[in-house]
């Protein structure tokens, strides 16, 4: 089934609560004209639906994400795909600050560039982005992929956990703890796969890993100034 | 420690204490980390005293007319605010910080209380979910254990900006405590120290805040509250700007609140003291229209009916305990003075809660500890403290005329000292002297 709303004529609570009124196995297909910038668009969605969103999303769009995959045709502000859980994030253009924030899980493709704190504490969430990402990006990120096709800006992966980094382009710098790693088959597998779901045509082996040195883990007062 | 001699003086400035902690410093080169609340003494709620009906104001009877203690939180936006029969809360405190059995515990005193608990650092167990009838989810910067299926079975949410232990730091959880469980809850790896963020990762500022707050009312469809929780610093203008932001609570966390784990100079140098955060947030709410309507629950250093009633009167709606549920619950109790003395410590002044090695099986995640606190029983002490701070606070609105504890009001507390004076805005107690205001 399709259904249609238009932000011009409907209000987000109307849209998010009639997407939440979907029964937990639908499958529907859902379009919405006229983002306009709105702030919250499609949170909280918990079925399998697909969900088409054209204009540019303003903060938050597709928070809390399960199962359902929503594209969006435009500019996504701060915070895209926020805490997402499962299912798949789609910004057919650029991505404010914050993009896949907390995420636990699911996919996260960016077409265009992605701004500062991208993957700021990801926590298992894939995050590719075509594009290049701004400073501060996968900041104690816990677990999941940040794939970069571009370049990375200033502290990439500063107070790292366990998460794989993979960039194309040319990195700023990176943050604390975060260090360059080789590349072993089982990531080269990893990131292939990745850059397959997103729909890239990048080859792997032109990426270099990143990853955490895991010398921050305890306290150690010989690292007092690191921190 | 040696017996003080006649002729031997201590220093005011270099006591014992002081000396102990330079010369820990010296041997460790790292800063003391420790739970509990700020340990130095600061103007509080005993500085206060009520003014008892005689001539001018009639006393209610005290085992026959009615004092109402109940609650509703939560009525300015949500569908289904939280009425409560007490209106002293627990404060949120962690899975991994405590013990899954401690979690257990404070549901079952609350429950037999009538009132709620709250999650913190780590996210929502099954189990605390089931045990606790309100419940109160906490969303905090560290976004650990964080999703919709929780929030969703939450009774409350409760945006944490800050804590009054620590207003500007994150949490903290040492490797000692970061088991299997606790470490997959928070998708860490096993064994680490833990350091919390201190910032959301995904807004900064009042005016972020405000989306923040509609989305997760978008999430859960505008059913449940929202509150916002605050260290008290800048509380004038911090309860402005989140009741600006759309909070349905201001949650207010004075510095003599506890935490798990930080650092001993943060815990005794940040924040401001309980009762002077109470007037400044009292009156931003009321400079807004705002009082009684967004609600105001008061944390930190409470512990019994009197501070209750105190912090009602200064215009709360309702308090939060934490340190003082755990003491109910078997912290510090005597009985474990051995096994306290064996690590260090001694009932009555164990502080780190971050070692994990609690004897009386409270904040550890130790099994073998752990299994030392009896939840049922555990939880009826709990039931019985919070009956006891109701009944407590009950006498003292009554002694004053109060048919509700909402009744209290400034105009029934003096002060015994000029601090407390200024810093609470009553009187100094015999005189008309409020410091710091015009008198008429």
């Amino acid at each position: 089934m399709t259904m249609k709303f238009d932000l011009k004529q409907q209000t987000v609570r109307e849209l998010n609560q009639a997407l939440h009124d979907l029964p937990k196995d639908a499958t529907d297909e859902i379009n919405v004209d006229n983002l306009m910038g709105e702030h919250n668009v499609a949170v909280g969605l918990d079925q399998p639906i697909s969900v088409n969103l054209n204009g540019h999303a303003g903060y938050y769009c597709a928070g809390m994400n399960q199962k359902a995959e929503v594209v969006i045709n435009g500019n996504a502000g701060q915070g895209v795909a926020e805490n997402m859980m499962s299912g798949k994030v789609h910004v057919k253009g650029n991505a404010s600050q914050s993009a896949g924030a907390t995420a636990h899980g699911g996919l996260l493709v960016i077409d265009g560039d992605a701004a500062a704190r991208c993957g700021i504490s990801m926590k298992g969430v894939d995050i590719v982005v075509k594009g290049s990402v701004g400073h501060m990006s996968a900041f104690m990120g816990q677990s999941g992929c940040l794939v970069v096709c571009g370049d990375a800006g200033e502290a990439l992966g500063d107070s790292l956990y366990e998460v794989h980094i993979y960039v194309k382009g040319r990195v700023e710098s990176l943050g604390a703890d975060c260090v360059k790693k080789e590349m072993r088959a089982e990531h080269l597998e990893e990131l292939s796969q990745l850059l397959k779901e997103a729909g890239c045509e990048d080859d792997p082996a032109e990426f270099t890993r990143y990853g955490s040195a895991r010398q921050l883990y305890t306290f150690k007062v010989d690292n007092a100034s690191a921190y | 420690m040696s017996e003080k001699q006649p002729g031997l003086i201590e220093s005011a400035t270099f006591s014992r204490d002081v000396i102990n902690e330079i010369q820990r410093a010296a041997d460790t080169g790292i800063y003391d980390i420790r739970g509990f609340g700020a340990k130095r003494k600061v103007p509080h709620f005993d500085d206060l005293l009520f003014l008892g009906a005689s001539m001018s104001r009639y006393p209610l009877e005290g085992y026959r007319e009615k004092c109402g203690t109940d609650v509703t939180l939560g009525t300015r936006f949500a569908k289904n605010p939280i009425k409560l029969d007490t209106v002293v809360t627990i404060a949120g405190m962690s899975f991994g910080a405590l013990s899954a059995n401690a979690k257990e515990a404070l549901g079952r005193g609350a429950n037999m209380a009538g009132t709620s608990t709250t999650t913190g650092d780590g996210g929502m167990t099954p189990e605390e979910r089931k045990t606790s009838k309100t419940l109160v989810y906490q969303y905090l910067p560290s976004r650990y254990g964080m999703n919709p299926d929780d929030l969703r079975k939450a009774d409350a949410i409760e945006v944490v900006l800050g804590q009054g232990a620590k207003p500007g730091g994150g949490g903290m959880l040492l490797g000692q405590k970061i088991t299997d469980r606790v470490a997959k809850m928070r998708d860490l790896p096993k064994g680490i120290d833990q350091r919390s963020a201190c910032r959301h990762p995904d807004w900064t500022g009042p005016d972020d805040l405000a989306i923040k707050i509609q989305e997760l009312r978008e999430i859960t469809d505008w059913n449940v509250p929202i509150y916002v929780k605050i260290g008290a610093t800048r509380t004038y203008y911090d309860v402005k700007l989140a009741v600006k932001a759309g909070a349905d609570v201001i949650v207010l966390d004075g510095m003599q609140g506890g935490t798990a784990a930080t650092q001993d100079v943060f815990i005794e140098h940040v924040g401001i003291p309980t009762m002077a955060a109470i007037p400044q947030a009292v009156r931003a709410l009321q400079e807004m229209d705002m009082h009684r309507k967004v609600q105001l629950i008061v944390s930190g250093g409470i512990r019994s009916g009197a501070d209750v009633a105190k912090c009602m009167a200064l215009g709360a709606d309702a308090v939060a305990i934490g340190t003082a549920a755990l003491i109910a619950l078997g912290c510090n109790h005597p009985k474990w003075d051995e096994e306290y003395q064996k690590i260090g410590s001694a009932a009555g002044y164990y502080d780190d809660y971050h070692e994990g090695k609690c004897p009386a099986g409270i904040s550890t995640q130790d099994p073998e500890l752990a299994a030392r606190l009896d939840p049922e029983l555990a939880g009826r002490r709990l039931a019985n403290y919070l009956n006891v701070l109701t009944m407590e606070a009950q006498t003292l609105a009554r002694a004053c005329g109060k048919s509700h504890l909402h009744n209290l009001e400034p105009e029934d507390l003096v002060a015994l000292n000029v601090e407390a004076a200024a810093m609470a805005g009553v009187p100094l107690a015999g005189t008309d002297w409020i410091p710091g205001r015009h008198s008429y």
